[in-house]
């Protein structure tokens, strides 16, 4: 009899593990599951390999030396993106300037997301007044479009990599406010959430161990389209000769510079060009794949769509 | 909820947006670190006329607490005092009366071919579904969305001027009422380049409304009941959708706004974008704060506007 009521209350451990397989593949398992996901998550990988070899100047060649026996030289084998008119190798350049872009793009998210996240779980959880307020202000900063922002504050205070990422961060942070905060508010009146407000939990504890990890894919999936929209932000202020000061080129300054050249050498646009649309379309991709993993229903829908 | 109080609620609710926008602004221009304005005057004083360093003075609240500083610059801005720009020493609603037209002009010819773009392809990939001609939609879209205006602006000018032989912009800008011919085919490209951007994203969202609509039962209905295939198209599915539409529209204005900064740099069309960018690279800080609060109120009020316009045009949108 007691052996009877062990095996209800605990189903036997190979079934246990049959639906863990099949419910929980985990993240990875889900992005990869899907195909943009996948094609997104093999791209990003190679972007941030890329860059990081670009920033520890693992590059073909060395970004700045200037060969003056391969000026201007198409794309090969030797130089995947082809030379500019100092004999620079474009492919070299552009892994340094991804490097440079990543690295404002990545601490732009940051930004953002840390204090737009809490911005967004504070106003869904409390509710009330506090809530009205910090939804007025992001209506507000909402109302100035993200470049213009981004171009008062360079001005203020300046293009050092730290002021451009706080310049591009900032417009994104009403973005991850609004996004965090309906299911915060849905979460706090959860079953769960109330039982531990009952066992006496202390708020810290039940924002930061409960509600948090509920809504990680939510803001996974922001991040990774904050990241793409970043790249193109930096790239579009440095392309204006607002990025980092030299020695440091991302890959908006290199478009810039090959703007006179690309009638003739139409591969000193086209390779950091590139770098810029396939990072892009990465992050765009990976945000796809990582909303099909948090949200299967909309998957089911996107499929039969 | 009547109309009448719906309006006059939109309307309080927006002039307080506007009230915390300028305040942003004024923080983010004057109170920051690095705030270059007094050394920027002291430079530039000597070259003013008195009354313009008075305007100035009134303009920046100079030697005040930065409370009334904010007021005073408020009062100046609504009575028409938008500050001396420290670079031309022209006034700033004289440059940006000049501006303006040009960012509007090719503001509205990018939201149309947008829109042409979006709603075009966005249609026929809502009704073939996951054939040929939605695929090709979405590729559309995933590009439109990836590649920066600033990128397609540079291929088109090297493409028409190395390729075609053609370079309308290297006459100087002239207004459309000068010569409305040369004046469309120096905003046509640039139009058309925003345009992309703007067209992925309306593209995206009218897709997916159109797909929503019908699949609801109303729509099986019509088609049961014989309603013909343009009509359905037309007034039972697009009608429906085109909040949904209009709501993106309205938000890709601030997308558009940001985009013609870039563009008019690269096409050198004297808009606003063009006057923002000079301002910010000679410290000109009375033309970047009235710039960039003019972009802003236009899009609040657009953005109202295109509220006003569904709550008319939509009753379900009134019972909230």
């Amino acid at each position: 009899m007691s052996q009877n009521i062990h095996q209800l209350i605990e189903p036997p451990t190979d079934q246990v593990q049959a639906n863990a397989s099949q419910k929980h593949v985990g993240w990875f398992g889900a992005v990869w599951g899907s195909r943009n996901g996948r094609i997104g998550l093999i791209i990003v990988v190679l972007t941030i390999i890329g860059a990081i070899c670009g920033s520890l100047g693992v590059t073909p060649y060395p970004p700045a030396n200037q060969d003056p026996n391969a000026v201007l030289k198409g794309v090969s084998l030797s130089h995947l993106f082809g030379t500019d008119q100092f004999g620079r190798d474009v492919f070299s350049g552009a892994l340094q300037g991804l490097g440079v872009s990543l690295e404002i793009a990545a601490l732009a998210v940051l930004i953002a997301g840390i204090i737009g996240t809490l911005g967004g779980i504070v106003a869904g959880y409390l509710g009330s007044w506090t809530s009205a307020i910090i939804m007025r202000f992001t209506d507000m900063m909402f109302a100035i479009p993200a470049i213009l922002f981004a171009l008062a504050i360079v001005t203020a205070l300046g293009s050092s990599i730290l002021d451009s990422a706080i310049a591009i961060g900032v417009g994104w942070i009403p973005i991850y406010v609004r996004v965090v905060r309906s299911p915060v508010l849905a979460l706090r009146d959860a079953d769960f959430v109330r039982a531990g407000r009952v066992l006496g939990f202390s708020r810290s504890r039940l924002l930061f161990r409960h509600i948090l990890p509920n809504i990680a894919g939510v803001v996974a999936v922001q991040t990774s389209l904050a990241l793409a929209w970043a790249i193109i932000a930096e790239a579009g202020l440095s392309y204006l000769g607002l990025g980092p000061p030299p020695p440091l080129e991302s890959l908006g300054e290199m478009v810039s510079q090959s703007s006179s050249l690309a009638a003739t050498a139409w591969w000193t646009l086209a390779g950091p060009s590139l770098v810029i649309i396939i990072a892009v379309i990465g992050f765009n991709f990976l945000g796809d794949g990582l909303r099909d993993a948090a949200d299967p229903r909309a998957r089911t829908k996107a499929r039969k769509a | 909820m009547t109309i009448f109080s719906f309006v006059v609620r939109r309307i309080l609710s927006m002039l307080l947006t506007l009230f915390g926008v300028s305040v942003i602004i004024f923080v983010v221009l004057r109170l920051l670190p690095g705030n270059a304005v007094t050394a920027a005057m002291g430079v530039s004083v000597g070259l003013l006329t008195h009354a313009q360093v008075a305007a100035l003075n009134h303009y920046y609240g100079v030697g005040q607490p930065p409370v009334e500083q904010y007021f005073s610059w408020l009062h100046a801005t609504l009575t028409g005092n938008l500050g001396i720009s420290l670079a031309t020493r022209e006034s700033v609603s004289t440059l940006i009366g000049s501006a303006l037209p040009v960012t509007l002009e090719l503001a509205l010819f990018a939201m149309i071919f947008g829109l042409i773009i979006g709603v075009g392809f966005g249609m026929i990939g809502a009704l073939h579904p996951g054939r040929w001609q939605d695929d090709l939609g979405q590729g559309v879209s995933v590009f439109g969305l990836a590649v920066p205006s600033f990128i397609i602006g540079t291929v088109m000018v090297t493409f028409l001027a190395s390729v075609f032989h053609y370079f309308p912009s290297s006459k100087g800008f002239v207004g459309f009422f000068t010569n409305p011919w040369l004046n469309f085919q120096q905003i046509l490209f640039p139009a058309i380049t925003l345009s992309f951007g703007v067209g992925a994203a309306i593209m995206r969202s009218t897709r997916a409304a159109v797909l929503e609509v019908s699949n609801l039962n109303f729509a099986r209905t019509a088609l049961g009941k014989g309603v013909s295939r343009r009509a359905f198209v037309w007034r039972h599915l697009f009608l429906n959708a085109l909040t949904a539409v209009t709501t993106m529209s309205g938000i890709q204005l601030g997308y558009l706004f940001g985009g013609t900064v870039i563009i008019e740099q690269i096409f050198i069309l004297p808009g606003m974008g063009r006057l923002l960018i000079s301002a910010i690279n000679n410290r000109d800080f009375p033309v970047v704060q009235s710039v960039t609060l003019i972009f802003a109120a236009g899009f609040v009020i657009v953005n109202i506007l295109v509220d006003l316009f569904y709550t008319m045009v939509d009753p379900r949108t009134r019972e909230r």
